[in-house]
């Protein structure tokens, strides 16, 4: 009998997961945060996002068509959570052709100048939104109220920003702000009821959608819990320091963009870690900038910063950490 | 909590389609093709001539060296041909065909499938192993002989059977275990006197309850043996992996494992040894699980060793056009063979049939740096960095990160979303950097 048969070397078995398959399950995920973005800041919150993702798309459209010639790959999911979460580190204020423009910086310098997908040094979302913030300063810092925050006292700034000037202008901690201890205002960060990003606001809803990731595994936990921890300690040490001059471990923890960046853009696959050591050592990385940076840099916020310093970092932690290697030392009994 | 390895691993889906099907004898085809090497090691040296008359369990290759091992003919009747065919490994190699007439078996061999406990006690058991040929038949076929031989200046403290069957589809272990659950203990207690050990674990994941609970039964019977459940996980099966799910003790790299103590032997291996020095019965036949989402009836199959796949596919009801790839093996780790006149040899623990969506491999995508390779690795390795290094020839970087490690396993082939050969890579790099060490000697 002479059939064909295939040959190929093993494994002859193929497990599920695709690259749309993880791409998609990030963006379902994300659907969530973007409702509650809708919920607070209004219909322009969808415009904003929707406006970066058709923008995404069409520039990495346009460049592999007509610049690579290569294969066209923009319904990956890759170019949509690129778009969705430069959106979400916007504020919805931000004139629209300013999106696209940081679009375009995202895609295109950021994402396929260096080869597309899987070669990208930098977070493209990131490198947009940084981008849009040296160029666009006033727009990037100006901070529509949301629905309810008007009575609360900080509409036109984000907490973080507010504490930050007020600290400036040489007020103490407990006089600027209402105690943080305060159940009500904690509750209030939690869910998103403050100013800021589109998609920074919830804490609690980019918990949720950072637990579906852990459990269909397209992220672990090693980078987003060691950076928080680093930040509630750093911050915390610096608040007992000197309570008067340092914001809480709580406020730093839940307001502005740390529950967004660690667990969505520092997760990044492309630009973090390949191993568990190196992820926490990444981790600790961010959180200890990120603190640095809001404490004593010129921003009021500082986690996109200190993401991208951490990105570039990412070679040299992965040329020098290792897995540990099965069999490296013996242990008996 | 139960018992597994530590660092990596994967869950493929499992497709244990004949798990409930019971050993059946595979009727004798007219030709068996026997090769001489179906072991790791030298080929063995051929001791029959063309028309020679053979019976069955006539030895017609001999052990060629201390790595290497005896071959008896698995049927009865003529020698046909000496030439080199085709077998699982894809090369040419020489094999023995031999024309079956009748089924005629050497007086010396105790044919009967009835329970046996008492067997000569002076009888040197290695000796007796190697004298049967036996090899591990999980599929590594490493010669039994040489295991059980512990060099100076090591101890063996520990026996493993390994009853893990952790590769999708395969059942032939589980059968065994389920069917001849007293020939496995007494053979496990034979390894132990051989290797002058007094535990014994034998290592069955959850995923077959029936097996933990039979064996853990007949095992009350025999004292120092114990069986020992395991949390199911790719690639438990694994001599290492298993070793360190059972005593928590890590082979160091490029070590055996006789270097923590472990002698592993296969469910397989067992009953074979029990067959050697209870009936003197030599290595001739194997339980080949013969399966595939596509066949009529997937089975489980006692196959004396060099009858040609088709047979045992006929047996099971004949592959569809659907069928578009073969594996001698699990699909983790088995080998696509090129033709169906290949022989089962006594490494052949199944036959499993694909069909057109299971056998083609999809497109290659970038890698997204995901690490997910680098977290499925049961060895702790960098697949990713690897394959790397494979591709731009640097092999000297391959070796300092532990490319000979790598036991190809495919877990990080098999999780990578974007589909990229990983292990392919790995291995030119394992076979590069192995001829680089050996030449340095």
């Amino acid at each position: 009998m002479n059939r064909k048969l295939i040959v190929s070397p093993s494994p002859h078995a193929k497990g599920t997961d695709s690259i749309p398959s993880i791409m998609y399950g990030v963006i379902f995920s994300l659907i969530p945060v973007l409702a509650v973005a809708v919920y607070f800041f209004g219909i322009k919150a969808l415009i904003v996002t929707l406006t970066a993702v058709v923008s995404c798309m069409v520039f990495e459209f346009l460049i592999q068509k007509f610049i690579l010639k290569g294969k066209i790959t923009v319904f990956d999911g890759s170019a949509i959570i690129t778009g969705m979460l430069l959106a979400f580190n916007l504020p919805s204020s931000i004139p629209i052709w300013m999106i696209i423009v940081g679009s375009l910086v995202a895609i295109g310098v950021a994402k396929m100048s260096f080869g597309g997908l899987g070669n990208n040094p930098f977070n493209p979302a990131l490198v947009g939104r940084v981008f849009m913030l040296i160029s666009f300063p006033v727009e990037m810092t100006t901070w529509p109220p949301n629905r309810f925050t008007l009575v609360d006292g900080y509409s036109g700034a984000t907490p973080l920003g507010f504490a930050k000037g007020a600290l400036k202008s040489g007020k103490t901690v407990s006089e600027i702000m209402p105690d943080v201890a305060d159940l009500g205002h904690i509750f209030n960060y939690f869910v998103g009821n403050m100013e800021g990003c589109i998609g920074e606001i919830s804490a609690l809803f980019i918990l949720l959608g950072g637990l579906y990731l852990l459990y269909r595994r397209i992220i672990t936990w090693h980078i987003p819990v060691s950076i928080f921890v680093t930040v509630f300690i750093f911050s915390g040490i610096l608040h007992l320091v000197n309570p008067d001059l340092y914001i809480s471990p709580e406020f730093h923890l839940l307001t502005g963009g740390l529950f967004l960046g660690a667990i969505y853009m520092a997760t990044d696959m492309v630009t973090s870690p390949m191993s568990k050591k190196g992820m926490i050592i990444f981790g600790v990385g961010i959180g200890a900038l990120t603190v640095i940076i809001r404490t004593w840099g010129a921003y009021p916020e500082g986690v996109s910063f200190a993401i991208l310093i951490m990105n570039a970092f990412v070679p040299l932690i992965n040329r020098y950490i290792k897995p540990r290697r099965f069999g490296k030392e013996v242990k008996h009994g | 909590m139960l018992k597994t390895f530590k660092i990596g691993g994967v869950h493929p889906p499992e497709n244990k389609i004949s798990a409930n099907t019971p050993i059946e004898v595979l009727p004798l085809p007219e030709t068996v093709t026997i090769p001489i090497s179906q072991h790791i090691g030298v080929p063995s040296q051929v001791l029959v001539q063309k028309n020679d008359k053979v019976k069955v369990g006539t030895l017609i290759a001999k052990q060629n060296g201390f790595v290497s091992a005896n071959i008896h003919s698995s049927v009865s009747g003529t020698v046909q041909k000496i030439e080199e065919v085709f077998d699982t490994s894809g090369y040419r190699r020489m094999a023995i065909t031999i024309a079956v007439e009748g089924d005629e078996w050497e007086e010396s061999i105790d044919r009967s499938t009835d329970l046996k406990r008492d067997y000569d006690t002076s009888t040197d058991i290695i000796q007796k192993i190697a004298e049967a040929g036996i090899v591990g038949l999980g599929g590594a076929t490493f010669p039994a002989h040489v295991k059980l031989t512990v060099p100076q200046g090591k101890k063996a403290e520990i026996l493993i059977i390994n009853g893990v069957e952790c590769e999708p589809y395969l059942t032939s272990d589980h059968r065994l275990m389920l069917e001849r659950d007293n020939e496995i203990m007494i053979g496990t207690s034979i390894l132990m006197k051989a290797l002058n050990v007094s535990d014994a674990a034998i290592g069955i994941e959850n995923n077959k309850p029936d097996a933990i609970k039979k064996l853990t039964e007949t095992a009350k019977n025999y004292p120092g043996i114990k069986v020992v459940p395991l949390k199911v996980k790719y690639p438990q099966g694994a001599e290492k992996q298993l070793i360190k799910a059972i005593t928590n003790r890590e082979v160091p790299s490029g070590k055996l494992p006789i270097e923590v103590g472990a002698v592993v032997q296969n469910i397989g291996t067992a009953f074979a040894v029990y067959e050697a020095v209870v009936k003197n019965k030599p290595l001739i036949e194997r339980v080949v699980t013969v399966t595939g989402k596509s066949l009529e009836k997937p089975s489980n199959l006692l196959v004396r060793i060099g009858t040609p796949v088709q047979k045992l596919l006929d047996y099971a009801g004949g592959i569809d056009e659907n069928a578009t790839k073969v594996i001698s093996g699990g699909p983790m780790m088995g080998k696509a063979i090129s033709n169906l006149d290949i022989p089962v040899t006594k490494g052949t623990s199944g036959i499993v049939v694909l069909s057109k969506k299971e056998g083609y491999r999809k497109e290659q995508n970038n890698c997204i740096r995901c690490a997910r390779c680098v977290s499925v690795c049961p060895m702790g390795l960098e697949p990713y960095l690897l394959m790397a290094y494979s591709e731009r020839q640097m092999w000297s970087e391959a070796e300092k990160d532990k490319v000979m490690d790598c036991i190809e396993c495919g877990s990080c082939s098999f999780t990578c979303p974007s589909n990229r050969p990983l292990l392919d890579y790995v291995r030119l790099g394992k076979s590069t950097v192995g001829k680089i060490i050996r030449n340095r000697k």
